[in-house]
């Protein structure tokens, strides 16, 4: 794993994967997730949600288990990449350093639905079931489709290899009216 | 451990390697220019928008050199000051927002009010170009008599107070009456409804303020109706605030089930969002099961506020007249027209959630008094060369946090365009930066820089850790001072 380029400089914060759970604030400070017992029953409760769509497999080898992910990006380029079983798509973006202006805001704590992206009905049908917070947030995401999903929520597995997904447009009107205005 | 590491600010733009100055093309102008000329913007607020644009800008362009102007000693505007602190996850943003302050070419400048500190005449001199992202400073008015007495508040002014806006820390609203109404059906209204009958338990683990939360604690408000001038077919919440209303601990909702009468039949029509949104208000009216919780809350449609009641001596809230309406049309665009009838609602808290609203702040600056917004297209200020606007004051006060985000994206694009076309002068060198605080100086206003913000940071959080929260806002603008220049 690299730790390259512009490593965050945070607040007192460092943001291990642990940090990408429900209800855990910008501010909070640093915490593992044996302080889970400290955090309130609807938290906790999140956080079971959360489980049952993320990744909880460790992959020991994962060299040898990569999937390939294509991205189509909003100029409709194809970014292909090669990412590890587990990671879920938006830790994939991050990882891979994949230039999608504002994708990911809410740093996967489902407050946000800025890491939605549309998938290929086949591959639609293979992600895991999807819950209730989740299609509350995607609700609110622009351009919406029947087989869009919260990338945050996508964990990969050697199933989707090969896969492509598309980051849809962000807003209706930014691309088209460049040109004109 | 693995770290995540996000460095948008460093990323090889695809765009960057297309642009270029638009200089004029003789090879003299084109030495000076590159020499003379980055380009210099500055941004009038430090919420979402501003952090947006400044984020795009920054990224776009290797020469861009990006000032942030914020009236507060501290950074961030609503996500600090409006979003509810049970939703900590929502402020995650404020990781990146910390990225872009603290990249090389931008300046945070906290405590200089543009508008009365500074002109924006002034910034127009020492920038190339001004961002205008300063929010919504005010709130609608319901304009009903009886709005001013005692108990009534606008939602905008209960939200500043339990989040810890130096403006609203004397508020001291009385909560010892059983029912509250909260006037409006948007997400503010039902963060204000999910505060005032949240468990303190739970709340005291959140950035909410020791002042509030005492407040809270003796709290005797134990039914809050949320009331609608429309049907339940145009509620303007969303879904998962309807949601967290419904789980919320011994809490039950308290609907009128003729409310709902008619609605099942339009459910299939209805595009996803409302279609869900409509069936898990449906699926509340018929799951009460006549027990009664220790608190209640509900909606109530088809209400507009006429009068504010006042109690005996004439001082304080004892209830609301409402007309009962009708809707002239369906859909989102439906119409409330008045029946003739009125209800009256019986509460000692009322709380108007109608809108924020953005306010002038400098005569120099456009201003449509209609739309309580800057007149502009695509974030260019109508009329204006060099001016710009992002975020709610360029779209009204709407739109979650990736609509700002969205929009300010789309204002940078604008103002990267126009340097690229020439339309913005990068011809004459301007001093930025180091001309406004001169300015600042003689006038006696002394910034608040990022760093310096950072100290404040350090101690919120190091007082909330003695109270095991997160952090415990400095609520005096003069403490959060002596902090940043201790
Ligand atoms: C109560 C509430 C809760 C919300 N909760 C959520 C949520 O949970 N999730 C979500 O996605 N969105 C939420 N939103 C919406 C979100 O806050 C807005 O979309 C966003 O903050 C708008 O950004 P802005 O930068 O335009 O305005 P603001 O956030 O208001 O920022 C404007 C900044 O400008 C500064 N300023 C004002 N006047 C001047 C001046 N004269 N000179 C210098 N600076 C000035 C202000 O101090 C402020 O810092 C909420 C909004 C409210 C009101
Ligand atoms: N958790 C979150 O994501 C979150 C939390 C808070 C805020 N926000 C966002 O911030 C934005 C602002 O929220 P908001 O609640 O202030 O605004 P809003 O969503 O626009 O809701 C305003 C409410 O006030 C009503 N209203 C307006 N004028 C009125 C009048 N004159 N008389 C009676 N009722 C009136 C509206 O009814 P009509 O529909 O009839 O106009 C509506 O119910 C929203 O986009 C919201 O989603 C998000
Ligand atoms: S990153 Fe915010 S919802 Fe997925």
């Amino acid at each position: 794993m690299s730790f390259s380029t512009g490593a965050r400089r945070l607040v007192g914060l460092s943001l291990s994967r642990s940090s990408w759970i429900p209800s855990r604030g910008a501010n909070t400070s640093s915490k593992t997730l044996s302080s889970l017992s400290r955090l309130s029953t609807r938290q906790q409760d999140l956080i079971r949600k959360r489980d049952i769509t993320s990744c909880s497999v460790v992959q020991p080898l994962r060299s040898e288990n990569k999937v390939v992910v294509n991205f189509i990006n909003r100029d409709g380029e194809k970014i292909t990449v090669k990412a590890s079983p587990g990671d879920t798509l938006l830790d994939v973006v991050v990882e891979q350093d994949l230039d999608f202006d504002g994708y990911g805001a809410c740093e996967g704590t489902l407050a946000c639905s800025t890491c939605h992206l549309i998938f290929e009905e086949e591959t639609y049908k293979q992600l895991g079931p999807i819950s209730d917070e989740e299609m509350d947030m995607l609700d609110l995401a622009y351009g919406l489709t029947d087989t869009s999903r919260l990338g945050c929520q996508i964990c990969l597995t050697k199933d989707l290899d090969g896969m492509t997904v598309r980051v849809p447009e962000s807003s209706a009107d930014i691309r088209q009216s460049d040109g004109s205005a | 451990m693995r770290i995540i590491k996000r460095s948008f600010l460093f990323m090889p733009s695809l765009l960057q390697a297309s642009r270029c100055h638009s200089a004029p093309s003789s090879p003299a102008w084109r030495l000076f220019s590159a020499v003379a000329s980055s380009p210099k913007v500055c941004i009038v607020g430090g919420g979402p928008a501003g952090y947006y644009t400044a984020q795009h800008l920054l990224k776009a362009r290797s020469d861009m050199v990006v000032d942030i102007y914020e009236r507060l000693p501290v950074p961030f505007g609503l996500v600090r000051f409006g979003v509810a602190p049970d939703h900590p996850e929502v402020k995650n943003v404020i990781n990146t927002f910390t990225q872009t302050a603290q990249h090389k070419r931008c300046s945070f400048f906290g405590n200089v009010s543009i508008g009365t500190d500074v002109s924006v005449e002034e910034l127009k001199k020492a920038y190339h170009a001004v961002v205008l992202s300063y929010g919504a400073e005010g709130n609608r008015l319901m304009g009903v008599p009886g709005e001013d007495l005692a108990g009534v508040f606008s939602a905008r002014d209960f939200v500043g107070w339990y989040n810890g806006l130096p403006s609203n820390k004397e508020l001291q609203p009385d909560l010892s009456c059983e029912t509250a109404v909260v006037l409006g059906q948007g997400n503010v209204a039902l963060d204000v409804a999910r505060i005032l009958l949240s468990p303190l338990d739970f709340l005291k683990k959140t950035d909410i303020t020791q002042q509030a939360l005492k407040s809270l604690r003796e709290s005797r408000v134990r039914r809050v109706l949320i009331v609608g001038r429309r049907g339940p077919l145009q509620i303007a919440c969303t879904i998962k605030e309807v949601r967290e209303m419904i789980n919320l601990p011994e809490t039950n909702a308290d609907m009128l089930p003729g409310d709902f009468e008619d609605i099942a039949e339009a459910l299939k029509d209805l595009p996803r969002p409302r279609k869900r949104l409509t069936e898990l208000m449906l699926k509340t009216v018929k799951v009460d099961d006549g027990q009664k919780a220790n608190k209640q809350w509900g909606f109530r449609f088809l209400r507009s506020p006429l009068k504010v009641l006042s109690d005996r001596d004439g001082k304080k809230v004892a209830g609301i007249r409402l007309a009962v309406n009708k809707l002239e049309g369906s859909g989102e665009d439906a119409r409330a027209l008045p029946t003739g009838q009125t209800q009256d609602l019986e509460c000692g808290l009322l709380i108007s959630s109608i809108g924020y609203k953005s306010l002038p702040i400098d005569p120099s600056v456009p201003f449509d008094p209609h739309t309580s917004t800057v007149p502009n297209d695509m974030g260019r200020v109508s009329h204006t060369a060099g001016l710009y606007c992002s975020g709610w004051v360029k779209r009204g006060p709407t739109g979650v946090i990736a609509t700002t985000m969205n929009d300010s994206f789309e204002t940078a694009r604008i103002l990267l365009k126009d340097v690229e076309s020439g339309a913005l002068e990068l011809s004459s060198n301007k001093a930025g930066a180091q001309e406004i605080t001169s300015l600042l100086q003689t006038r006696g206003v002394r910034p608040v820089s990022f760093s310096e913000w950072e100290k404040i940071n350090l101690e919120e959080v190091r007082r909330g850790e003695v109270l095991e929260k997160p952090r415990e806002k400095v609520l005096d603008v003069k403490e959060m001072l002596d902090i940043a220049w201790s």
